[in-house]
């Protein structure tokens, strides 16, 4: 199921380990990379190659933030809601982008591209509120950061804010 | 503004990461070079610290040397370190702007941390969104290596030892240090309980060594200049050595800046953090990380260091300094604390996974007007009983909501009596 060059990347990246399950996590992450969440048939090609159990791979897989059980949009916006960004009007940011996104918190868009989740501290607290976009992080949001950053995203998948 | 001496942010640049140059231009891998190349006993390395004083950053404040010399001579081999690079405590941003700043210096504290209890592996732990640090850790890193400050045969020796960066799926108990490891090993990251302590069985069931990224960053320095300089650069005489500290919330400028340990609360705001912001009074802070208890007015000047809290039954904890002012209501905040915990909680003993939801519920039905009296005795009972927990967490929750009663006791009450939030109306956050 997996394409052949990432099977081989993969057990590269396995064999220079201590143990292979060390990386089970970057192993997840390279097959979501590929086709954005780990699906059924995933886990266990994956678990295979990692030496386990499908259900040893799932105790990590549903216990991580960042590995996704089901399907998600090409972008995973991911709201700070933790306390400095909690004072910083964090509601109001996940209002505007739910609104401005059509996705409600939790859900993807019918395009595809964006799905839209809660997040606990990223730790930007510094340049609150703040968000992540995949693993990218985009700080001090106003309405108008928002607008740029969204419009960006949905015009080109090379997109990278410097900051 | 007094200008106190960098030694972490010596190189700080405005917009970009200091190079291996120019972290040997300002006396970087001297240490390196003294101790390893000179193969110096690895002894001495771990009591130069140890004389240093130098407490760990990540929280607990236990004492570096001290826990390099737990790992046994007899130990097995490999020996593991961890840099311990999750920080996933609200407020707590402190060790990435470090590792923005100047990579080599983490990079060096980590080789001589291994040189000392002849180490020849180490992770350094990385959380999902600070990948942007990841990828700037691993380039540094090759650059280490060509140095031959890394890798086989450093600097022409017969010690050999290398970094590889360990990205974490994201949960803020993989910060804790024995649920670390079980998450670097790829097993369900749930604490365990010592002994045996992980300077004996850590990682695969050998030594290990978890620090903080800030204390192994203070290595090379103390190493350089001695441990008498570095307890010189306290501001406080029971202190030792600089401290990052990470301010946000209601100041100008939040931020991290670098100052001696134990400078004071007022002067970090007033001097280092631009004051507090437009229309704003000071009105409590969390003075190191969400696990520490809220400090009113009446500490404003309090020397931030290890003891100094500690005298007032608070902890510096991670020195991550959350500021509030007088229109944010504590009850809305510490609701939005306990939310994190109980999100967080990783769910294996009952006292945290059921205990910490019941706080929140109390918590939300006061802030929302459902409040009742009784409410105030039953928080009261269950911040007592998370002390039965696992693990640090779950008690660690329970310190924002003992000082909300403690000292905010008569706004938690307003909210019963008025049912709802008296900031509600005016708030304008
Ligand atoms: C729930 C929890 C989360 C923690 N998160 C971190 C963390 O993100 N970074 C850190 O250095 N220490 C963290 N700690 C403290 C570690 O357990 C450990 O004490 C520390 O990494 C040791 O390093 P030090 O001695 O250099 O401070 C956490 C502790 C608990 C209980
Ligand atoms: S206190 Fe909480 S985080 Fe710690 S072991 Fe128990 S459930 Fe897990």
């Amino acid at each position: 199921m997996l394409p052949d060059e990432l099977k081989l990347k993969l057990e590269k990246m396995i064999s220079d380990a201590e143990s292979p399950r060390e990386k089970a996590i970057d192993v997840m992450f390279e097959i979501q990379e590929l086709q954005g969440w780990m699906s059924d048939e995933a886990m266990v090609e994956a678990a295979g190659l990692l030496g386990m159990t499908p259900l040893e791979l799932e105790e990590l897989a549903t216990f991580y933030d960042y590995i996704y059980r089901s399907p998600v949009g090409k972008y995973v916006i991911k709201v700070c809601d933790s306390t400095v960004c909690w004072l910083e009007g964090h509601q109001s940011i996940i209002d505007y982008i739910s609104a401005r996104a059509g996705v409600p918190m939790g859900g993807t868009s019918p395009d595809g591209l964006f799905t839209l989740l809660p997040v606990c501290c990223i730790g930007y607290c510094d340049r609150a509120p703040a968000m992540v976009i995949n693993k990218r992080v985009y700080g001090k949001l106003t309405p108008e950061k928002i607008d740029r950053i969204l419009d960006k995203l949905a015009n080109s998948a090379e997109f990278h804010e410097s900051e | 503004m007094p200008q106190y001496p960098q030694v972490l942010f010596k190189n700080r640049k405005p917009d970009r990461v200091a190079t291996l140059d120019e972290y040997r231009e300002s006396g970087g891998y001297q240490a390196l070079e003294k101790f390893v190349g000179g193969a110096v006993s690895p002894k001495e390395i771990i009591s130069l610290v140890d004389q240093s004083g130098l407490l760990g950053r990540g929280g607990a404040g236990f004492p570096c040397g001290k826990k390099w010399a737990a790992v046994p001579e007899s130990g097995a081999f490999p020996r593991y370190l961890v840099a311990n690079g999750d920080e996933m405590e609200p407020g707590t941003f402190k060790d990435r702007i470090l590792l923005h700043v100047d990579p080599h210096c983490i990079i060096e504290g980590m080789v001589l941390s291994g040189y000392s209890f002849s180490a020849s592996k180490a992770f350094f732990f990385v959380r999902p969104s600070y990948e942007s640090s990841a990828v700037i850790l691993e380039r540094e890193l090759e650059y280490a290596r060509q140095a031959g400050f890394l890798g086989n045969n450093i600097l022409g020796t017969d010690f050999s030892f290398d970094i590889v960066v360990h990205r974490s799926g994201g949960r803020y108990i993989c910060g804790e240090a024995s649920a670390l490891l079980n998450a670097i090993m790829g097993k369900r990251p749930n604490p365990v309980k010592p002994p045996p302590y992980p300077t004996e069985k850590g990682l695969w069931d050998k030594p290990t060594v978890v620090n903080n990224v800030e204390t192994l960053a203070c290595v090379p320095h103390i190493l350089r200049n001695g441990p008498e300089w570095f307890k010189g650069l306290s501001a406080t005489p029971h202190g030792a050595g600089t401290k990052l500290y990470g301010i946000s919330g209601k100041v100008n400028i939040p931020g991290a800046v670098e100052l001696p340990i134990g400078t004071r609360l007022s002067e970090i705001i007033e001097e280092y953090c631009g004051g507090m912001s437009p229309g704003s009074e000071f009105k409590a802070c969390l003075p190191g990380g969400a696990s520490t208890r809220f400090m009113t007015r009446e500490h404003y000047d309090i020397p931030m260091d290890f003891e100094d809290l500690k005298k007032i039954g608070n902890r510096l904890g991670t020195a991550a300094i959350m500021v509030f002012d007088q229109k944010t209501c504590l009850v809305g905040a510490t609701l939005n604390l306990i939310e994190f915990f109980a999100r967080e909680s990783c769910g294996w003993c009952t006292p945290c996974r059921e205990g910490l939801p019941y706080m929140r519920d109390l918590l939300w039905r006061i802030e929302n007007g459902e409040g009742k009296e009784e409410d105030i005795p039953n928080l009261r009972r269950l911040c007592k009983e998370v002390w039965n927990s696992y693990c640090a967490l779950a008690p660690g929750a329970a310190e924002p909501v003992i000082s909300l009663l403690d000292f905010f006791e008569d706004e938690v009450r307003q909210h019963i009596s008025e049912k709802g939030c008296p900031f509600h109306a005016k708030a304008d956050h």
